[in-house]
């Protein structure tokens, strides 16, 4: 297989795109990949117009694109991860409904909704948006929501690196969304495991596109990690010990220094791979002294690490809202904070467990089990502890505690199966079996999944001004809640049956009661995946309604809650002077919260900037120019990136000051509006009389 | 605990004064710190790789250590890298005591042009195991002995480069306080490529041939 | 218990009929210890999963925030007592599960041998295939592992493309074959039968159907499998050639110019260092191009459905 390599177009040409498998060969196949590229055609067109019917261009750039507001970039990572979670959720109902057509009998050995090879692309895909796109910048997004509010400063430690973080993050999805019109992807799993990855057996552009997308938004993920912890070392408000910081900063240190430590094992294997395909490099060949064992070690010295990184924060936003939900104070701090440390720990000495079966000897089996199980202690503990929490509380069912408690009912199960693979001699039979993908599934849904959810639900209001639907808000949850069991039950079952994962086919007619209970689940997750969208776009209409001006919707006890809804850019008039744990429930209980500074500063806040959006393009540029062997536009946005450093360095860059009178305007008027708003009881939390300013004499915890 | 200035910010505090100036170079600094530390773990895995390839298997019948390593330039490379270290000590004597632009740029010069001596010897070496045989597409050894000692070497030069950066700034911008506290992560960066280097030395160079 | 979970499957009357696929199902001693061992970590960890199943529903309705019975105490954050259950009771039950992880883990090495003087069984994964040579006696075949039943089997693996891993689930558990290197998995059968073996990690378009039968045959029946194979063609460079070829079964048999159909291939194979030479020929140098031989480390010239 000689590929032509075109000095202007490289190896691009008018045969890649699914439109040509379309004209070739007219099969279920090539109308599901026609189909998509063009829900993303049509998607890019629709959203060009809207933004240009509505005007919304400069507003888009001058308010979001160029904004270095940790908050805004939190919300601009949530808005990608959840269109990115559309994608994967839909790819994940088309493997679902292939598999529950894919029995392959003497007559017809491969059937099923899409071909094999494009079947093995949408598992690959589906793994790679899912951890990378979704879950990542889904909890990258709250935590820069979130974090500085909770620690009472005004921005992260970096705002223009955070800025250039997001766009690297973005250039990576969008390298992964191009590969729907433009060529294939990768068919190696979200883990691409040479050798089968090497160019030898992948000789095209698919395993480009995901080594540029996951080395691109890697680099992104290590610079956001490195913000995150220095902006808990350094930002705190005075009086923020570590130990008075609410819990979910608590897992975003956590998840910081997780990131640091992590993500460059995943850039020096992917740079490795790298090499090997583009430079004749024999890291992991299987000849001239390559070892693919090596990929499998530096890879999930970052992978396993990366499964703590994705569930800790969700732990973190349990803590949180198990608290408020319940009127009751967070059982077990300090147990909190010690299980987080250690998760975060332990996790970097368990990644052997992903190849138990890779021929390793007796010892080092034992050694990587029992330290894998050890892990279960920490999580263990959090669980009780939240359950301590609610237990002799007042507990308001809210869509955010929904989500708490499908993750009760459903993590145990996930801890079960994980606590079974731990066992070598059990994980010989089952790893790589559907019972595996059922259990990562079952921790990350109910963890990762719900536990941002959750988040999004609690601190919607602080964002925009507005509560979510309640009502709609648990349909979800309870929709996602079905889908899961549904989903996921039977592939456990199948895995005990030895049904392997990622089986284009499979010949055994016993599979497939259980295959359609899963398509029928597939077909819940879509439904979830409306529902959640109709949530949101209910919500904005009755706005006014859900209107909760006042800044404290859930009568909560940490500091985020102290400001209105929504917050303004400099998060604090003053910055607060912190004298407990949950800082903002001491003043409430102190009487009088809502009184105002004695005097108004001058505020300095980052300037807005191109350079985050340069860079992301010049990212986009350079992954997409290398993935096609165009060397001369490689070139040119390479030096567009050194080029743009460059020119930042020589900027004197001065602060936007945001002057004392206009601050104290603003501050006035919200505390005008807090003392005309009814403080309104728990009862009736879910009703308009929620203005987001609860009776204190009810607080309490 | 009590409420002194020193507990307020119970960071990893560099100095005990709260200036504004201060606090920002002690906040950069120590993100600069950080982001090194993510960059050793790269380092880190590059070593083990290396160790991991050090053998028959991963020699795969291709030029060994004997053959291709001329620890005489090995040892040049070594003088030139960490006079390149000690001559960066004149530009933060110089930024902290005097602030003398013209004496700050003409020690950034000079450690340029000990790395850039560094790097000469460096790619000539490459290019002489290149000759014998000795190109990373050999084996899986020198895939990974390209990779790591090219890594440190890309280092050096991005080093050098930021060096030409800062002493531009120097000259557009003069020697304020955001220049400053980026020469002193330059430094960290500069120290930090020679505690890489003596890594290389002992582990890549020394122990295959010992 | 494992055979009470495989009735309540539907279906599972079939299953007699068809070729196994499941550890549920054992046919020897290794895959009956992984079941029992799967029981027995299921019931220790219910000791801590149980409370929460059915600790969470209760505490919902006991303190609803309408309840006007139950007791509220917000300001309640620690309990000495609790605090040791909440650890100590995790500690002890990860304790206990270690020491059967120990057990179970060294017990069910896939290395150690099961019994004396093991029919030794090569393995080499192909795309997407599986040939089996048997060296001692001279035969081989291409997805069919047939073993006497009650004699100890030690199969050796290696693979001539990409990474693989075979499963033969009713008789043992998986191990990664990969290429230029060796594993091993030790296992007996305790009754006849058929199963079904697999490679399970993924390895392009024909992974679904790389599938073979192992039939566990009493040792007379077993002698008779082995003098029928050695009659069948040989197995020389030219036809491991063809073996190599991106295939499945069937296309690999009409290459070979016999029917199109899914029955496994049998060859007589007086080459025994043919394992060998497909291991070695990973270690040479680079310039040697010993590589090259049996049919190139890259996509063979010809052959069924290559990627696209």
């Amino acid at each position: 297989m000689i590929q032509q390599t075109n000095p202007i177009f490289g190896r691009l040409d008018w045969s890649v795109t699914p439109y040509t498998d379309l004209l070739n060969k007219v099969t279920s196949s090539t109308i599901v990949g026609a189909g998509a590229a063009t829900v993303l055609v049509v998607g890019a067109i629709g959203a060009v117009a809207l933004l240009t019917w509505m005007r919304w261009w400069k507003p888009l750039f001058r308010d979001w694109l160029t904004s270095a507001d940790a908050k805004k970039i939190g919300i601009m990572y949530i808005v990608l991860a959840l269109v990115m979670m559309a994608r994967g959720i839909i790819e994940g109902f088309v493997m679902r409904a292939h598999q529950a057509t894919a029995l392959g009998t003497l007559a017809a050995p491969e059937s099923g909704l899409v071909a094999p090879d494009h079947f093995a692309q949408l598992f690959s895909t589906h793994g790679t948006i899912m951890i990378f796109f979704v879950a990542m910048p889904l909890l990258i997004g709250l935590i820069n929501f979130v974090l500085p509010q909770q620690l009472g400063a005004r921005d992260m430690a970096f705002p223009v690196l955070n800025q250039v973080s997001l766009g690297m993050t973005a250039a990576g999805a969008g390298l992964i969304m191009i590969s729907l019109l433009v060529g294939q992807f990768g068919t190696g799993g979200w883990t691409m495991y040479p050798p089968y990855t090497g160019i030898e057996y992948s000789p095209g552009e698919g395993v480009d596109y995901w080594l540029w997308a996951i080395m691109i938004s890697g680099i992104g993920s290590t610079l956001t990690g490195m913000n995150f912890a220095v902006t808990i070392f350094k930002k705190r408000a005075p009086g923020m010990h570590f130990m008075r910081m609410p819990l979910f900063c608590w897992t975003s240190l956590c998840v910081a220094i997780m990131l640091i430590y992590a993500m460059p094992a995943l850039t020096v294997s992917s740079t490795m791979l790298l090499l090997d395909r583009y430079a004749g490099f024999h890291f992991f060949t299987n000849a001239a002294g390559g070892n693919m064992m090596n990929y499998a070690n530096i890879f999930w010295m970052f992978g396993h690490p990366e499964v703590y990184i994705l569930v800790l924060p969700a732990f973190g936003v349990f803590s949180e809202i198990s608290s408020t939900f319940s009127g009751k104070k967070l059982y077990g701090y300090t147990s909190l904070v010690i299980a987080s440390m250690s998760i975060s720990v332990i996790s970097f000495t368990v990644w052997l467990h992903h190849f138990f079966t890779m021929g390793s000897s007796v010892p080092v089996n034992i050694a990587f089990g029992i330290a894998t199980m050890v892990i279960g202690i920490p999580t263990g503990v959090k669980i009780y502890d939240w359950m301590a929490t609610m237990w002799r509380g007042r507990i308001r069912v809210t869509t955010p505690i929904v989500y708490l408690v499908g993750f009760f009912m459903l993590f145990v199960i996930g801890g079960l199966s994980g606590i079974i693979l731990a066992n070598p001699s059990i994980d010989y039979q089952v790893h790589n079996s559907t019972f595996l993908v059922a259990h990562f599934h079952n921790v990350i849904i109910p963890g990762v999944l719900f536990g941002m959810l959750a988040g999004i639900h609690y601190w919607f209001p602080k964002a925009f001004g507005f509560r979510l639907s309640e009502t709609w808000g648990r349909l979800t949850a309870y929709l996602f809640i079905g889908g899961f069991l549904c989903t996921f039950m039977p592939l456990y079952v199948l895995g005990l049956m030895g049904m392997p994962r990622r089986s284009p086919t499979f010949q055994n007619p016993d599979f497939m009661p259980w295959m359609y209970i899963a398509a029928f689940g597939g077909v819940l997750m879509l439904a979830a995946l409306t529902s959640l969208t109709w949530t949101f776009w209910t919500s904005w209409r009755n706005r006014e309604r859900l209107a909760v001006p006042g800044g404290d919707p859930w009568n909560g006890a940490t500091l985020e809650w102290s400001s209105p809804a929504p917050v303004p850019e400099w998060n604090f008039p003053h910055i607060p002077v912190v004298t407990a744990r949950d800082d903002w429930g001491a003043t409430k209980r102190g009487g009088d919260p809502w009184r105002g500074p004695d005097e108004y500063v001058d505020i300095e806040m980052p300037a807005n900037t191109y350079f985050g959006v340069t860079l992301a393009g010049a990212a986009f540029l350079l992954g997409f120019a290398m993935t096609w062997h165009i060397w001369w536009l490689s070139i040119v946005s390479l030096f567009t990136i050194v080029a743009a450093l460059f020119w930042r360095g020589l900027q004197v860059v001065e602060p936007v000051i945001v002057p004392a009178e206009e601050v104290e305007r603003a501050d006035k008027q919200y505390r005008d509006r807090i003392a005309s708003l009814t403080p309104v009881r728990r009862v009736e939390e879910e009703t308009e009389h929620n203005r987001g300013v609860p009776d204190i004499t009810e607080f309490a915890g | 605990m009590s409420n002194t200035d020193n507990s307020l910010y119970p960071g990893l505090n560099l100095t005990g004064v709260q200036s504004e100036a201060n606090e920002k170079a002690e906040t950069n600094v120590f993100g600069f710190w950080v982001f090194l530390m993510s960059d050793l773990i790269i380092f880190g895995i590059l070593f083990a790789t290396y160790a991991a390839y050090l053998n028959p298997v991963g020699l795969a019948g291709g030029p060994g250590p004997q053959e291709l390593f001329d620890i005489k330039s090995v040892a040049i490379q070594t003088g030139l890298l960490l006079l390149g270290g000690v001559a960066y000590g004149g530009v933060s004597l110089g930024v902290k005591y005097d602030s003398a632009a013209k004496k700050v740029m003409l020690w950034l010069a000079i450690s340029a042009i000990l790395g850039a001596g560094f790097v000469f010897f460096e790619v000539s070496d490459f290019i002489d195991q290149a000759h014998k045989g000795g190109i990373p597409q050999a084996s899986g050894w020198l895939s990974s002995y390209w990779t790591l000692v090219g890594l440190h070497g890309l280092h050096v030069s991005v080093g050098i480069l930021w060096i030409i950066a800062m002493i531009t700034q120097i000259k557009t911008r003069g020697l304020d306080d955001t220049v400053k506290i980026r020469l002193s992560m330059l430094g960290v960066f500069w120290h930090f490529l020679d505690l890489i280097w003596v890594g290389i030395f002992s582990l890549v160079f020394l122990v295959p041939l010992s | 218990m494992s055979a009470l979970i495989l009735t309540m499957w539907p279906g599972a009357a079939t299953a007699e009929t068809l070729a196994t696929q499941s550890f549920l199902q054992p046919m020897g001693p290794v895959a009956e210890e992984q079941a029992a061992h799967l029981l027995r970590v299921v019931a220790i960890t219910m000791i801590v999963i149980l409370p929460v199943l059915v600790g969470v529903p209760l505490l919902l309705w006991r303190y609803r925030l309408n309840s006007d019975k139950a007791k509220y105490t917000p300001e309640w954050e620690y309990s000495n007592k609790l605090e040791l259950a909440l650890w100590g009771v995790p500690i002890i039950i990860v304790v206990v599960l270690a020491s059967w992880l120990w057990y179970s883990t060294s017990k069910l090495d896939p290395y150690k041998p099961i019994g004396e003087n093991p029919l030794q069984v090569q393995a080499i994964g192909l795309d997407w295939k599986w040939v089996f040579i048997y060296p001692e006696d001279g035969v081989a075949t291409v997805n069919e592992l047939a073993i006497p039943v009650g004699r100890p089997v030690e199969l050796t693996l290696t693979t001539d493309t990409v990474m693989q891993s075979m499963l033969i689930a009713p008789l043992t558990g998986q191990i990664y074959a990969m290429p230029g290197m060796t594993t091993k998995l030790n296992f007996s059968a305790t009754r006849t039968g058929t199963a079904e073996g697999e490679n399970t990690q993924f390895n392009g378009t024909g992974f679904g159907r790389q599938k073979f039968t192992v039939i566990a045959l009493d040792s007379d029946r077993y002698d008779a499998w082995v003098s029928d194979a050695r009659s069948a063609p040989t197995l020389d460079d030219a036809t491991y050639t063809i073996l190599r070829r991106r295939s499945v079964l069937a296309e690999t048999r009409t290459d070979l110019g016999l029917t199109k159909d899914a029955t496994p291939i049998y060859f007589s194979a007086p080459d025994t260092a043919l394992f060998d030479r497909v291991v070695q020929k990973y270690h040479q140098s680079r310039t040697a191009h010993t590589v090259d031989e049996l049919g190139g480390t890259g996509l063979p010239p010809q052959g069924g459905g290559g990627p696209e």
